[in-house]
C-alpha cells in the first residue's frame, strides 16, 4: 500500500534520507523508531506529499506521490489523516470547531450531519466535556486526542502519527496507544507511526523499523526487533530500558 | 573577488523569489474571493479585527494629524494674511495623501503585524501543514478572508480618517487661527472635488492589498521557531512601510 523505493532527500545541505526503501502492507501498523534527526518525520512528510524526494519513488495505493498532479494529491490527502507532534490545532477555534473543520471545508454536509459525526468522535475519544474549550485551555494529552479526533473524523484509510506519545506521561501514553489500536480495528486503517517510545512501538506495531542517519537498519516484527543483533538497535533498546540504579528493566 | 558578486546575486535572487511568492499568493487569494460566501463568518470576524477595532487609534492619529497640518500651514498662511485658506489645504492633504497613508501605516503596524505573527506561528507549529494535509488550501482559508476584509475596511477607515482629520484642522483653525467654522468648511467644500476622494479611496484599496500580501507571505515563509516569527513580523512591518511609501508616490504621480 505504501512503498519507498531508494528515496534520497537532502535538506539544508544535510542528507536526511539515504536510499530509504520499505513497504507497508494494507491494514498494517508500521512503526518507525530511531534517534532524533534521523529523518523519521521527513519520511512521513513524503507519504503525504508535503516533501518531494530528490531521487527515488514514494508509491501510495499504486500512485507515485512525487509526480502526482494537485488533484490526485488532494484525493490522496482526503483518504489520509495525520496526527502532528504538537496536535497542530487551530488556536482560535474551540475543540468542537477544530474537529468539525475538515468536514466543513471538504464536504457539503449540513451542520446537523457534521454535529452528529463530531459528537460521535468526541464521545469515542472522551472529549465531550471539553468540546467548547480552546486548545490552550486543555492538557497535552487532550490536545493529542483532539488532534486525533480531527484526523480520524473523515474516516481515512491511511493514518500517519508523528510522535503520538511525546511529552505525555506513561499512563496517557498507553491510553493513546490503546486509541491507535482501537481506531485501527474500528476503521481497518493502515497506520505509519513515528516514535521514540519503544514501549509504544512494541505495544501497537505489526512491524517495527529503525531509521539511522536516513537509512533503515532494522525491520521486522516486534519480537524480531527486540532480538536484533544490530549494535545500533541494541544500543537504542538498552537506552530505553536501562536505568542506572535498577539495571535493565 | 567573485565572492561578494555571488553573495549579492544570491540576495537578489532570494529577494525576487520572495516577491514572486508574495505576488503569486495574492493572485491566488483573488481567485478564491468568489468562494468566500462559505467563510462569511470568518470574513466578518476579520472585518471586525482590522476595521472596527482600529477605529480608536485611527481617530486619535487622524485628529492630531489634521490639527498639526492646520497649525503648521495656518501659521505660514497667516504671515500672508491667507489663514482662511487653511481648510482647503487640510482637506486636500488629508484626502490625497495623509488619510490613506496614515490609515495604511496604522493597519500595517497593528493588523498586518498581527497577520504575520499569526501565520508565522501557524507555520512553525505545523498548523499550515495540517491544513495542507486536510486538503484545505491555506491561501483560501487564511489569506482570502483577510484580503476581502482589508479591501473593504481600509477605504472605509481612510474616509473616516479624512473626516476626523478635517475636523481636527477645523478645531485648530477656529481656536488658534481665528478662522470661523463656516469659512473653514466653505473652503473644504469649495476646493474638494470628487476626484480627490476617489484617488484617496483607490490608494487605500491598493495599500490594503499590499499589507495583506506582505504580511501574510512573510508569516507563511517564517521558519526557526519563535525567533523566526519575530523576524517575520518585523520584516512585514518594515516592508509594508517602505512599499506603501513608494506606491503612494507612484499613484500620486499617476493622477496629478
Amino acid at each position: 500500500m505504501i512503498e519507498f523505493r531508494d528515496v534520497h532527500k537532502t535538506l539544508g545541505g544535510r542528507k536526511v534520507l539515504d536510499a530509504l526503501s520499505f513497504h507497508v502492507k494494507e491494514g498494517e501498523t508500521f512503526i518507525i523508531v530511531g534517534p532524533s534527526g534521523t529523518g523519521k518525520s521527513v519520511t512521513l512528510s513524503h507519504i503525504i506529499g508535503l516533501l518531494q524526494p530528490d531521487s527515488g519513488s514514494v508509491i501510495v495505493d499504486g500512485l507515485h506521490v512525487e509526480s502526482m498532479r494537485r488533484r490526485d494529491l488532494e484525493a490522496l490527502r482526503s483518504r489520509t489523516g495525520m496526527l502532528f507532534q504538537g496536535g497542530a490545532l487551530m488556536n482560535w477555534m474551540n475543540i468542537y470547531d477544530n474537529v468539525a473543520l475538515p468536514l466543513r471545508e471538504r464536504y457539503s454536509y449540513t451542520e446537523e450531519q457534521i454535529r452528529e459525526k463530531v459528537m460521535a468522535m468526541l464521545d469515542f475519544l472522551e472529549l465531550k466535556d471539553s468540546m467548547y474549550k480552546m486548545p490552550g485551555e486543555i492538557s497535552g494529552g487532550m490536545v493529542k486526542r483532539a488532534g486525533l479526533a480531527r484526523a480520524v473524523v473523515c474516516e481515512p484509510k491511511i493514518m500517519l502519527y508523528d510522535e503520538p506519545t511525546s511529552g505525555l506521561d506513561p499512563v496517557m501514553s498507553r491510553k493513546i496507544d490503546g486509541l491507535i489500536d482501537m481506531l485501527k480495528n474500528k476503521y481497518s486503517m493502515t497506520s505509519v507511526v513515528v516514535t521514540h517510545d519503544l514501549v509504544s512501538a512494541l505495544n501497537i506495531g505489526d512491524t517495527v523499523a529503525m531509521l539511522y542517519e536516513g537509512a533503515m537498519i532494522e525491520c521486522g516484527t516486534p519480537s524480531d526487533f527486540i532480538k536484533s543483533e544490530n549494535p545500533l538497535v541494541r544500543e537504542f533498546i538498552s537506552a530505553q530500558f536501562h536505568t542506572r540504579k535498577a539495571g535493565v528493566l | 573577488m567573485n565572492k561578494p558578486v555571488f553573495a549579492f546575486g544570491k540576495k537578489v535572487i532570494e529577494f525576487l523569489t520572495r516577491v514572486g511568492g508574495g505576488v503569486r499568493m495574492i493572485l491566488l487569494a483573488f481567485l478564491f474571493l468568489p468562494s468566500l460566501w462559505r467563510n462569511r463568518k470568518e470574513v466578518y470576524r476579520q472585518m471586525m479585527l482590522c476595521g472596527v477595532r482600529s477605529f480608536g487609534v485611527t481617530s486619535v492619529v487622524a485628529l492630531f494629524t489634521g490639527m498639526i497640518l492646520a497649525l503648521q500651514a495656518g501659521l505660514i498662511l497667516k504671515t500672508y494674511g491667507q489663514e482662511m485658506r487653511v481648510g482647503f489645504l487640510v482637506a486636500q492633504t488629508m484626502f490625497r495623501e495623509m488619510g490613506p497613508f496614515m490609515t495604511a501605516l496604522i493597519l500595517a503596524a497593528s493588523v498586518g503585524s498581527g497577520m504575520a505573527a499569526l501565520l508565522g506561528t501557524m507555520k512553525v507549529s505545523q498548523e499550515l501543514a495540517a491544513l495542507e494535509v486536510m486538503s484545505i488550501n491555506p491561501v483560501r482559508f487564511l489569506v482570502a478572508p483577510r484580503l476581502l476584509a482589508m479591501m473593504v475596511m481600509c477605504p472605509v477607515l481612510t474616509m473616516y480618517t479624512d473626516l476626523i482629520g478635517i475636523l481636527g484642522g477645523g478645531l485648530v483653525a477656529y481656536t488658534q487661527l481665528g478662522v470661523g467654522w463656516t469659512m473653514y468648511f466653505d473652503n473644504v467644500r469649495f476646493m474638494l472635488y470628487e476626484r480627490e476622494l476617489w484617488v484617496g479611496v483607490f490608494k487605500a484599496w491598493v495599500f490594503a492589498i499590499i499589507i495583506v500580501a506582505i504580511s501574510c507571505h512573510q508569516g507563511m515563509v517564517a521558519k526557526d521557531g519563535a525567533v523566526g516569527v519575530g523576524l517575520a513580523t518585523k520584516k512585514s512591518v518594515v516592508a509594508c512601510f517602505l512599499v506603501i511609501l513608494i506606491v503612494g508616490y507612484i499613484i500620486t504621480r499617476m493622477f496629478y
